[in-house]
C-alpha cells in the first residue's frame, strides 16, 4: 500500500472550492495567467493581470497553497481511467517544484473560461485524446510562473536577491545563509508582483531536471478504487434523493402520443410521471420502485420517424455501393498530387472494400446523472466528459442560460466518448424540474444504454491503389461513406471543416511516402445518431489502410514490415516503432499453427505499431489472438507505466471490437440489449500483451487513451491472411460466418 | 424487517423483501462500493460474498439473505489491506475502477477456495467479470501476486 499517495479531495470538499472561495482560501498568492492565441498554434502570454479581448483565454484558479504546505492543484479533465487526474497536476507540480507527497488534486468545476482545452477551441471537454496534448504546455507555464512568484516573494521576505534562491520540492533555499522557507511559509506573506515578465520555453525545466515527468508515480485515484470508496456518478446520494428512469421511444425520433400511467401511480413509492418529447420519465422513492413504475407505463408511440427504415444490413449494402461508385462525389481532402489521373495510368490497380458495423461503448457504469433544480438554477452531478456541452444542453432543455447550470464532474465508470454526450444529463434536469428542491438521479439500465446509444458510425470504405511496374505505390484513393458525428454534435465545427467530419474521417491522411493521395467523405444521413467511440474513425480507417498495405505487400511479394519501413522514410520515429515491434515479435521467425500480422497507426499524435499472433479454428471460424506486441512513441512520456496500461486497455478493447462487437438495427430498433448479445472480451479470451514505450522526451506529448486501438484489427486480419494463405477479412467484426466465408476463397 | 450480518455487524433493513440486495446495499445502507452493471448477472460488477461465496447481488433478493453473512468490498478488510487489495495497488490495476470492487470480491472468493490457482483457473473464475477498460492482464497479475505473497 502506498500510504503517501496524494489523496483526492472528496466531492464535498471540491464543491466548496468554487472559484470565488478558491481565492478566499489562497494564503496570499493569487496567480493570474492568461493565454492568448488561436486554436491550432496557441501562443501563451502570462501576465499579472488578465488582459481582455475576444481572443484571450484566461485561467487563474489552478493552484492553492495552504500555509500548512498542502498544495491543491486543479485537474481540468474528466477522469475515466486514463490517469489524467494524476498526469496533468503532476506537470504543474513539476514546474512549480512542489512536493508531490503534499499535493492534492481537485476536480475542476464547469468553467470553460478557466479550464477549457486550448486545443479544442477552449471548450471544456475530455475527448479526442486531447487533454495531455492541449494542457501540457500551458500547465507547465502555470507551474513555472507560480514558482517564480514564490521565489520573488521569498526574496522579499528574506531580503536577499532572487537570483540567490533555488528550490527543492516545496522549499525555497538560500544556500548562502542556509535559510529555508517552505512554500506554505512563503504563501502566508506572498504577494503577486505588480508585473511579471512573460515566461518562455527557456524558463521551463529541461528534461534532465525532471523529478516527476517520466518517473511513474502511483495514480492518485487507485487507492479509492480498491476499497469501494471512490464516488462515481451513479454513487451520488444527496439528501432527499429521488430516483428516475426514462422509458425512451424504441425508435429514435419517435415520441409518446398517449401515456397511461394509472398503473404506475398505484405502485408504492411512485412520485411523478414526466412526459418528454422523446419518452416518458418516472420518478420514485427508490430505484426498484422506479423500475416497477416504468414497467407499468402504457405508452403509444408515434410512427413517423425516418429511422424506421434503418436496418443495418441494407444500410451497409447501400453504403458499400456508394463507396464503390466513384461518380458519387463527397468532400475531398487530404489531397496531394493527382490520385485520380495517376490511377488511370498505373501499371496495376488494386481495389478493396472494407466495412464496419455500429459498435457500442457499454461503459461499465451506465449513463446517469443527478440534478437539483432550485429556482432558476440547476446543479448537476454526473460522470460527464463534456462540461461545457452539459451546461449548454441543460440550459437549452430548461430554457435558461448556461451560467445557471453548475456541473459537478464525478469519476466516470468508463467514458469512451459516450459520456461526452448530454442526453443523460438532460434527462435528469427535465425530471428534476418536475420536483423542484428535490434531487433526482436518473439511471440508465443496461438495456437503456445498449438500445439508445450513440454508436460509432457504420461505415463502408473503398480503397483504390495504383502501382507502377515495380510494384511501388503511385496513387491511393480512399473513400468513406458514413453518417456524420459533428453535423449533430457540433454543427459549427462541421461547417468549419467544410463538411469533412474530423472524427469520422481521421486516419486517412497517410504518413506514408505515396506521391498521389486523395481521401473523400460521402455523408449519408438516415435518421440515426452516431457518436464518438474509443479511437472513433481510426478504429476503421486504419483497418482499411493497414489491411490494404498488407494486400499490396502480398501482391508484390514484399515483406509487410520492410514495406512499411520504406514507406515511412520521412518519419524516423515511425520507422523506429515499426522496427522495434518487429524485433519484439521476432517477426522473421515462422510459427507452427499460428502466424503474425503487423499494423501501424499515427492517430492522436502518437506513433503506434503492433504485431498480432493468431491461431484459427477453421471449422468453427473462430480466431484466437494469442499475443500482441506493441511499440508506442508518445512523444514525451509523462507517466510511462500509465502509457503501458493505456496500450494494454486499448489492445484488449481492440481485440473485443475486432472479434465480437456489433449493434444491429432492424427497422430502426436496436436488436441487442445487454452483455449476453452485445458480447465483449472476457478474461479467458485475452492475448498476452507486451508493450514497449519508445519515448521521445524532446517532443510534445501525443494522445494515449485511444492510440492503442486502431492497429489491433488490421494486425489480426493480416495475421489471419498470413496463416491462411491469403484469406482476407475485410468486414469488422470478424464473426465466425465471415471468417469461414473468407477461408473458402 | 430483515436481519442479516453485514460486514461483521448485525443489520436490520426495513425494505420490500423482494428488492435486490444490490439496491438495498446501495440505497438503504449507503454502501456504494458494490456497483450496478447489467442487472442480469452478466458482468459481475455487483459481486459480494454471501456466507463466503461470491454472488451477484443483483440477483439476490433481500429476503434471501435473512440470517446470512454478507460481505461487501467495504468489509473485505479492515484497512484496505487484503492481500488482493495490496496487490491491486502494486500492479496499478484499476483504470476507470468501476468494475474493480466486483473483480476483487470474485478474486477473494477464488483465493479462499483455491489459494494457489493456475492461470487457467484464474481466467475461468474471473470470466464472469467484465472490465471494459481492459485491465484483465493486470487483474491476472495481481491475483497471482496475492497468491504468491500469501502464506501457503
Amino acid at each position: 500500500m502506498i500510504a503517501e499517495a496524494p489523496r483526492e479531495l472528496s466531492q464535498a470538499e471540491v464543491r466548496v472550492l468554487s472559484r470565488r472561495e478558491f481565492f478566499v482560501r489562497i494564503a496570499g498568492i493569487g496567480i493570474s495567467v492568461s493565454f492568448i492565441g488561436d486554436d491550432l498554434a496557441p501562443r501563451y502570454a502570462l501576465a499579472a493581470t488578465a488582459p481582455s479581448g475576444p481572443a484571450s483565454w484566461h485561467a487563474n484558479a489552478w493552484i492553492t497553497i495552504d500555509s500548512d504546505d498542502m498544495i491543491t492543484i486543479v485537474s481540468p479533465a474528466s477522469e475515466m481511467g486514463q490517469g489524467i487526474k494524476t498526469s496533468l497536476p503532476l506537470v504543474v507540480a513539476e514546474e512549480m517544484d512542489a512536493d508531490w507527497q503534499k499535493v492534492r488534486v481537485a476536480q475542476a468545476p464547469a468553467d470553460a473560461k478557466s479550464y477549457g482545452n486550448p486545443n479544442l477551441g477552449g471548450v471544456q471537454i475530455t475527448g479526442g485524446s486531447a487533454s495531455t496534448r492541449g494542457y501540457y504546455q500551458p500547465l507547465r507555464l502555470i507551474g513555472a510562473q507560480t514558482r517564480r512568484v514564490i521565489l520573488l516573494s521569498a526574496a522579499k521576505s528574506m531580503a536577499v536577491p532572487v537570483e540567490e534562491l533555488t528550490t527543492e520540492p516545496s522549499v525555497v533555499v538560500h544556500a548562502k545563509s542556509g535559510r529555508r522557507l517552505t512554500y506554505g511559509q512563503v504563501a502566508r506573506t506572498a504577494e503577486l508582483p505588480a508585473s511579471l515578465a512573460p515566461l518562455t520555453q527557456a524558463d521551463l525545466k529541461p528534461p534532465a531536471q525532471w523529478r516527476y515527468i517520466g518517473k511513474d508515480l502511483p495514480r492518485v485515484d487507485i487507492a479509492s478504487k480498491v476499497d469501494g470508496s471512490a464516488i462515481f456518478g451513479l454513487d451520488v446520494q444527496p439528501p432527499g434523493l429521488l430516483h428516475g428512469l426514462v422509458l425512451r421511444a424504441p425508435v429514435q425520433g419517435e415520441g409518446p402520443e398517449n401515456v397511461d400511467d394509472s398503473n404506475s401511480k398505484a405502485i408504492p413509492g411512485f412520485v411523478a410521471t414526466v412526459r418528454l418529447n422523446y419518452g416518458v420519465g418516472v420518478i420514485a422513492e427508490s430505484v426498484w420502485a422506479a423500475r416497477a413504475c416504468r414497467e407499468a407505463l402504457q405508452v403509444q408511440w408515434s410512427q413517423k420517424a425516418r429511422a424506421r427504415t434503418y436496418s443495418s444490413t441494407s444500410v451497409l449494402e447501400d453504403y458499400q455501393a456508394i463507396a464503390r461508385d466513384l461518380a458519387r462525389r463527397g468532400v475531398t481532402f487530404a489531397t496531394r498530387g493527382d490520385a485520380q489521373t495517376t490511377a488511370k495510368s498505373a501499371a496495376r490497380v488494386i481495389t478493396a472494400s472494407y466495412t464496419s458495423e455500429h459498435v457500442h461503448h457499454a461503459t461499465m457504469e451506465p449513463p446517469n446523472a443527478t440534478a437539483l433544480v432550485s429556482g432558476d438554477h440547476v446543479e448537476i452531478w454526473a460522470p460527464a466528459q463534456a462540461q461545457t456541452f452539459t451546461q449548454l444542453a441543460t440550459a437549452h432543455a430548461l430554457q435558461t442560460t448556461p451560467d445557471k447550470v453548475s456541473v459537478n464532474t464525478m469519476l466516470l465508470g468508463g467514458g469512451f466518448g459516450r459520456k461526452g454526450e448530454t442526453d443523460f444529463c438532460v434527462d435528469a434536469a427535465l425530471l428534476a424540474k418536475a420536483v423542484p428542491g428535490r434531487p433526482v438521479k436518473v439511471m440508465w439500465t443496461r438495456e437503456d444504454d445498449v438500445r439508445h446509444g450513440k454508436y460509432r458510425p457504420l461505415a463502408a470504405q473503398f480503397v483504390q491503389v495504383g502501382l507502377d511496374r515495380d510494384g511501388r505505390i503511385l496513387s491511393w484513393q480512399h473513400r468513406i461513406v458514413a453518417e456524420s458525428i459533428f453535423a449533430r454534435f457540433s454543427p459549427p465545427q462541421f461547417e468549419k471543416s467544410g463538411g469533412r467530419d474530423g472524427p469520422v474521417t481521421e486516419g486517412v491522411d497517410l504518413p506514408y511516402d505515396i506521391p498521389h493521395l486523395s481521401a473523400e467523405y460521402v455523408r449519408e444521413a438516415r435518421g440515426v445518431d452516431v457518436g464518438f467511440w474509443r479511437a472513433v474513425g481510426p478504429g476503421y480507417t486504419k483497418f482499411a489502410v493497414e489491411c490494404m498495405l498488407d494486400e499490396i505487400a502480398a501482391a508484390t511479394h514484399r515483406d509487410p514490415v520492410q514495406m512499411r519501413i520504406e514507406l515511412l522514410k520521412g518519419d524516423p520515429r515511425a520507422r523506429r516503432v515499426v522496427s522495434t515491434v518487429a524485433q519484439m515479435a521476432d517477426w522473421q521467425r515462422k510459427r507452427q499453427g499460428s502466424a503474425l500480422g503487423i499494423a501501424y497507426s499515427d492517430a492522436f499524435g502518437a506513433r503506434c505499431a503492433q504485431v498480432a499472433e493468431v491461431s484459427l479454428d477453421r471449422q468453427n471460424g473462430t480466431i484466437r489472438v494469442l499475443r500482441v506486441w506493441c511499440a508506442i512513441d508518445p512523444g514525451v512520456a509523462i507517466q510511462p507505466a500509465n502509457i503501458v496500461a493505456q496500450m494494454e486497455g486499448g489492445i484488449i478493447h481492440g481485440v473485443s471490437h475486432s472479434l465480437f462487437e456489433q449493434v444491429h438495427f432492424a427497422q430502426g430498433e436496436v436488436q441487442e440489449s445487454n452483455f449476453h448479445d452485445y458480447r465483449v472480451l472476457r478474461m479467458s479470451e485475452i492475448p498476452e500483451v507486451e508493450v514497449k514505450v519508445v519515448a521521445a522526451p524532446e517532443n510534445p506529448p501525443g494522445g494515449i487513451g485511444e492510440a492503442g486501438l486502431p492497429p489491433v484489427g488490421p494486425a489480426i486480419a493480416n495475421a489471419v491472411a498470413a496463416l491462411s494463405g491469403g484469406a482476407r477479412l475485410r468486414q469488422l467484426p470478424f464473426t465466425p460466418d465471415r471468417v469461414k466465408a473468407a477461408l473458402k476463397l | 424487517m430483515t436481519r442479516f450480518v453485514l460486514n461483521g455487524r448485525p443489520t436490520d433493513v426495513a425494505a420490500d423483501e423482494t428488492t435486490p440486495l444490490l439496491w438495498v446495499l446501495r440505497e438503504h445502507l449507503k454502501l456504494t462500493g458494490t456497483k450496478f452493471g447489467c442487472g442480469m448477472a452478466l458482468c459481475g460488477a455487483c459481486t459480494v460474498h454471501i456466507d463466503g461465496e461470491a454472488v451477484r447481488s443483483c440477483q439476490v433478493h433481500l429476503q434471501d439473505v435473512a440470517g446470512k453473512q454478507v460481505t461487501t468490498i467495504e468489509g473485505l478488510s479492515a484497512n484496505a489491506d487484503h492481500p488482493l487489495q495490496r496487490a491491486w495497488v502494486t500492479e496499478q490495476v484499476p483504470q476507470c475502477g468501476y468494475c474493480q470492487s466486483g473483480q476483487i470480491m470474485q478474486a477473494a472468493a477464488l483465493l479462499r477456495a483455491k489459494p494457489h490457482p493456475s492461470r487457467e483457473e484464474i481466467a475461468d473464475a474471473m470470466s464472469g467479470n467484465i472490465c471494459r477498460c481492459g485491465t484483465y492482464l493486470r487483474i491476472l497479475r495481481a491475483i497471482e501476486r496475492a497468491a504468491r505473497e500469501s502464506p501457503s
